[in-house]
């Protein structure tokens, strides 16, 4: 009898899962404080695109690039980068959290934050060199910043804080990239910057995975779509005979909640908490 | 060395009342402040007493109760009306601006206690510090026609009572006033300490009630900070309250226990601090006695995070390790009907049952358990189901497949993928929602990996 | 007496009083440097809460010492500073493991708040305790214990004040070593994870010199108060600069500032205790940077403010002045009215006195019974007219608002553009034709009523 728990050695020797996919999630669920905030999400990014992560609020979009970087513990499964570890491939990985994480009155210059992205190539103790000053201000410039790299942060606009958090993720020189609403409540012209820097990222042959609110905006921006509501909907082109971004998807996707599972969710939650 | 009545009374007695009103008074009030995450408010506030009470002494010159009593309550409520103001005006965050605010104040305090005038007053820092609950006792001044209680009875005379220590009195009239502002506002406090943004759409003006609360600490505080030292009023304010956390989640009985608390760390901190040494032999020493009340309530908090029956470490763990339990029984159930339903031979043996749940005590206890409810019995081959296990198991297997079923045919999910969280449901899930499952699911009879759903009851028996 | 301060702060006031004034200053430093992180991962209570919890491991300490020093004479002296001092950083790290454990125990239900205050009042009371235990014991060797209370530099050894000076010189070196990493973590701890960096360990390794800095500033600030070494200079640095590095040096120096001058004016003052002393020097360099620094303290920040309420007021009432001439009430030419139609416009925002400022201010010119906006005062006008309108046409066109209510919006956003978002508006309203036809003030999107005219967003009705 097989044991319940027993799970193969790596995912890509399951067949649903590619070595060389960037990102490849298995069975992961993660609970928050008992609750199940995503349940038994399984997929495969492809490489060089953009793909969206869209779901209604509550979703668990967040949740999931947080639990894929091990900022949020796992209740189970597993993830892989290339076929590898996160630790293995922590270097190849970019990350722009939430503009809301941090706290903007902190006491350092635009540059200062885009520079941030150097640190895991200068390593401990090091200085940041003009060779890292140098190419921080080239990622501020690709952001449309580099008249304002010595602003301090709190003194710019909202949009302007936005592409200094892309900045840093390009001082990353990642290979693949997270990034958690780069696109709310930016204005239009931060937008299109940070459009044009995904698209160049693309180009490059890189992956970006974006969690997205705007929905009339995804197919005109991204190739792939994640469509999430505590379990994965569907995921796939946005666009083609492929296109999983349907009406009817769509639909359940935003539809309401899954009343069944969330009692039974509310139910593991009682049971464990008390 | 154990005291007569007649010492108890008119050296102890007064002290433990003293401590017991003022304990009540900062459990109380201090309830709100952990609620409303303001613990530290009490904390800047017992710093900030001490250049309240210099200055009254320097201004009205003598050391009188009343006038000292305004002085610090005015500086406390300033230590909380400056910090705010630093955080609002001067966008300083709130922990540092109080941290700024009460650590000048108090060395403002240091410095004014040790000019020259304050010398001839029995008042320094370090009494502040710690407090004077020795000086807490009963005088007899003939001139007043005061004298102290020698017996139980004479605590009812009028003479005996007006002789009673001051700080007595002031504990009394402050454990009062707070008990009655608290009882009248009781409604309001709850909801702006829960939901201050509510209490403001509702028009309570959540300022007021800050105010309200800041005064109210303040004046526990000071009234407390003589006896026990305003350090150690942070104790009587942050730990009965959250050791009545631990206990209960009702605010009410959470503000009650609260006050128990307080009382039971008075009583074991003063009656430890004066005859723990006694006991073990060492009489000539005496403990600081508003020490070892915090020690006490420091020790019952301890208590009430480990064995609280209801939120504690020990009962979290209990809860946590019953529910494996049982979960491990159900599975061992299944487990068995899979077995019986296979086909092959009609029992599991020990070993292997103890494998497949992963061994260690959960198994122990699930499969001693399974057969003490007559679930399951031991043949000589091993495990087998009894026919209420059976039953038992038949509504586990039923319901693990409804599920593995739903999150197929439902949800899109793999086959491959479902076991788990079926495994995972199938222990959580009501009759009520396996009806509604077997009402979704559609009307097949076979799983996804092709094994029937049995029916909700035993085929061949007739329904009742 | 001035001339002996000035021998102190000069270092000539004997070979002891130098080495300690260096020692506490070194002690303001590293307080100043390390304090700065504290503040910025908002840990400063937490530096209070240890700071008390190290007295019970100074009394025990010294219990335990004299109890072996009983057993073993002359092996070990229960008053020997390395004793103590190891003593109080047991007891301050079991304070901060405490806190920790106080909130992961109780599942959540304590919060780090209740949890910060319940181990200083507890600890402390303990330490309160064991010193009753020390006064008790013969001999009276226990009465140098309560200097580390408020402290006693004065009653320093010069090996004492050596280790204090090494010990705070190394402490501060590590953090500026550790610069890089603790400006990432304080800053966004979630990245600094995904890089890579071991936040847990580093979180660790900043409480460790925050401890340090407590247990060798008890002996020269005392327990009380040695928190203020950590919180006042930082706080008092943030407001002159906008720069973490800036800042450290600012903090480093107001902390050895307070260090020097506190320690060196307490010599003077043998009654007071010195703690109180530097900490009241460290809380005026803090009052003087809170109110007087540029940008943000609270004066110049009062100054922006009123400049922009004195902006918003001549912006309204000369919009109000245009529009009321626009609006037909006007003789020739455009911007003149007359006196009274001009006390009307501006009912809202004083009449009469409005004329006078507006006129002192020369926006316009009041002769007999006509009033005038003087070129400045028209160029000022259309531009305020315009912003104002600008505004409302992009609110109602791309951002879905009813005309109706787009005035108030506008009003609270036109005033505090900067030119260069204009210009961006101005591109974002260029294909518009309603624009493109008004020369130079666009026409209004709603109808301008009489009550419209006083923007303050007071009455206007009584005209």
């Amino acid at each position: 009898m097989l044991h319940p728990l027993s799970t193969p050695k790596s995912l890509a020797d399951r067949p649903e899962h590619s070595p060389s996919s960037p990102l490849s999630v298995h069975d992961m669920t993660v609970a928050y404080q008992r609750r199940p905030v995503l349940w038994d999400v399984d997929y495969d990014a492809p490489s060089q695109s953009l793909i969206a992560i869209v779901g209604p609020n509550g979703a668990g979009k967040s949740t999931l690039i947080k639990a894929c970087l091990d900022l949020l513990p796992r209740a189970s499964g597993r993830v892989e980068f290339f076929g590898k570890s996160y630790r293995e491939s922590r270097h190849m990985i970019g990350y722009v959290p939430q503009r809301e994480s941090v706290d903007w009155d902190f006491p350092v210059s635009a540059l200062d934050v885009a520079a941030m992205g150097r640190y895991a190539k200068i390593g401990w103790f090091g200085r940041v060199s003009r060779r890292h000053k140098d190419a921080a201000r080239e990622c501020l410039a690709r952001v449309g910043m580099a008249d304002l790299a010595h602003r301090q942060i709190s003194q710019l606009s909202g949009g302007q804080q936005q592409r200094v958090f892309l900045a840093r993720a390009l001082a990353q020189d990642a290979t693949l990239y997270f990034m958690d609403e780069p696109l709310a409540g930016v204005d239009a012209a931060t937008e299109a910057t940070i459009i044009d820097v995904l698209r160049s990222l693309r180009s490059a042959g890189k992956t970006v995975i974006v969690v997205h609110h705007d929905l009339p905006t995804v197919p005109q921006y991204f190739d792939h779509v994640l469509l999430l509501n505590t379990r994965v909907i569907a995921a796939g082109p946005v666009s083609g005979p492929e296109s999983v971004f349907t009406s009817e998807n769509l639909r359940r996707t935003y539809g309401g909640r899954l009343t069944l599972l969330d009692q039974a969710a509310e139910a593991v939650a009682r049971a464990r908490g008390g | 060395m154990i005291p007569t009545l007649r010492e108890f009374l008119a050296i102890d007695l007064a002290a433990i009342i003293t401590a017991c009103l003022c304990a009540l008074a900062c459990a109380i009030v201090g309830n709100f402040l952990v609620l409303r995450r303001q613990s530290l408010l009490g904390d800047s506030i017992a710093h900030s007493v001490l250049p309240g009470l210099a200055a009254a002494f320097l201004i009205v010159g003598s050391r009188g109760s009343v006038p000292m009593f305004v002085g610090a309550l005015i500086a406390g409520v300033l230590s909380a009306i400056l910090s705010e103001g630093l955080r609002r005006f001067a966008r300083v965050e709130a922990g540092a601006a109080m941290g700024v605010i009460f650590s000048a104040m108090f060395a403002l305090g240091v410095l004014l206690m040790s000019l020259p005038r304050m010398r001839s007053v029995d008042l320094d820092a370090d009494c502040v510090l710690n407090g004077v609950l020795e000086t807490v006792i009963w005088t007899a001044d003939a001139s007043r026609g005061t004298r102290v209680p020698a017996v139980w009875s004479d605590l009812l005379d009028p003479g005996v009572l007006a002789g009673a220590p001051s700080q007595l009195l002031t504990a009394l009239v402050v454990c009062g006033v707070v008990i009655m502002v608290v009882l009248a506002v009781f409604k309001e406090l709850t909801l702006a300490s829960f939901d201050s943004a509510l209490a403001g759409a509702l028009g309570f003006r959540p300022w007021l009630l800050h105010t309200v609360l800041v005064v109210l600490a303040a004046a526990a505080s000071v009234a407390s900070f003589e006896v026990v030292g305003s350090i150690l009023v942070i104790a009587m304010l942050i730990c009965p309250a959250a050791t009545a956390r631990m206990c209960t989640s009702r605010l009410r009985t959470q503000i009650a226990l609260s006050g128990v608390f307080a009382i039971l760390s008075v009583l074991i901190g003063y009656l430890l601090a004066g005859f723990g040494p006694m006991l073990l032999g060492y009489h000539s020493l005496a403990l600081s006695a508003s020490g070892m009340i915090a020690v006490a309530a420091g020790a019952l908090l301890t208590g009430a995070i480990i064995f609280s029956p209801s939120h504690g470490l020990l009962a979290r763990r209990i809860r946590t390790l019953r529910l494996s339990v049982a979960i491990a029984r159900e599975d061992l159930l299944a487990m068995l009907y899979r077995v019986e339903e296979s086909g092959d031979a009609r029992s599991l043996t020990l070993h292997h049952a103890r494998l497949a749940l992963g061994g260690g005590l959960t198994t122990k206890l699930a499969i001693r358990g399974a057969i003490r409810r007559d679930q399951a019995t031991t043949t000589p081959g091993g495990l087998a189901l009894t026919d209420s296990g059976r039953a038992a198991a038949r509504a586990l297997v039923r319901t693990h497949r409804l599920w593995e079923t739903y999150l197929v045919k439902e949800l899109g999910l793999r086959p491959d993928h479902v076991h788990r969280s079926a495994m995972e449901l199938e222990h959580h899930t009501t009759s009520a929602m396996a009806d509604t499952l077997a009402s979704i699911v559609p009307s097949t009879t076979a799983d996804p990996h092709g094994r029937p759903i049995p029916g909700d009851r035993p085929r061949g028996n007739p329904p009742e | 007496m001035l001339g002996e301060l000035l021998d102190i702060l000069l270092f000539r006031a004997g070979y002891t009083a130098a080495v300690v004034s260096a020692g506490c200053t070194l002690l303001g430093i590293a307080g100043g440097i390390i304090g700065c992180f504290a503040l910025l991962r908002r840990r400063s209570l937490m530096g209070d809460a240890l700071a008390h919890a190290t007295l019970p491991g100074i009394a025990g300490a010294f219990l335990l010492a004299t109890a072996m020093g009983s057993m073993l004479p002359g092996v070990l002296s229960a008053k020997s500073l390395p004793v103590l001092l190891a003593g109080a950083t047991i007891s301050a790290a079991l304070g901060v493991l405490s806190v920790h454990a106080i909130v992961r125990g109780s599942g959540g239900r304590i919060r780090e708040d209740a949890a910060i205050g319940i181990v200083l009042s507890v600890f402390f009371g303990l330490g309160y305790v064991l010193l009753s235990i020390v006064q008790a014991l013969p001999g009276g060797t226990q009465s140098g214990l309560k200097t580390f209370i408020f402290g006693q530099p004065a009653a320093m050894s010069v090996g004492d004040a050596m280790l204090l000076a090494a010990v705070a010189l190394g402490a501060a070196l590590a953090a500026l070593l550790l610069y890089k990493e603790l400006r990432l973590l304080c800053f966004d701890e979630g990245f600094a994870r995904v890089q890579g960096w071991p936040t847990g360990a580093l979180d660790l390794a900043m409480m460790a010199l925050v401890v340090i800095v407590v247990v060798v500033g008890l002996q020269a600030v005392g327990l009380v108060l040695v928190i203020a070494l950590l919180i006042i200079p930082p706080a008092g640095a943030r407001f002159w600069t906008d720069r973490l590095g800036t800042m450290l040096w600012v903090s480093a120096v107001m902390g050895g500032a307070s260090g020097y001058l506190g320690v060196s004016l307490s010599a003077l003052l043998p009654g007071v205790p010195a703690g109180a002393i530097v900490v009241l020097v460290a809380a005026t360099l803090f009052g003087v940077s809170a109110i007087a620094a540029p940008r943000h303290g609270v004066l110049s920040r009062w100054a922006r403010h009123a400049a922009l309420t004195r902006r918003i007021w001549v912006d309204h009432a000369l919009r109000a002045l245009f529009e009321h001439a626009e609006d037909g009430a006007t003789l020739e030419p455009l911007g003149t009215l007359s006196r009274e139609d001009g006390r009307r416009a501006l009912s809202g925002l004083g009449g009469d006195a409005a004329i006078a400022m507006l006129r002192k201010r020369g926006f316009i010119d009041a002769r007999g019974d006509i009033v005038t906006l003087t070129s400045s005062g028209m160029a000022a006008a259309t531009r305020a007219v315009r912003n104002h309108r600008l505004w409302e046409r992009f609110l109602v066109l791309h951002a879905d608002m009813a005309p109706s209510h787009v005035d108030r919006s506008a009003d609270m956003i036109e005033h505090v553009l900067d030119p260069a978002l204009m210009q961006e508006l101005e591109a974002a309203l260029e294909r518009d034709e309603a624009v493109a036809a008004a020369s130079r003030v666009p026409t209004s999107v709603h109808p301008i009523t009489p009550d419209r005219r006083t923007p303050g967003g007071a009455t206007g009705g009584h005209a």
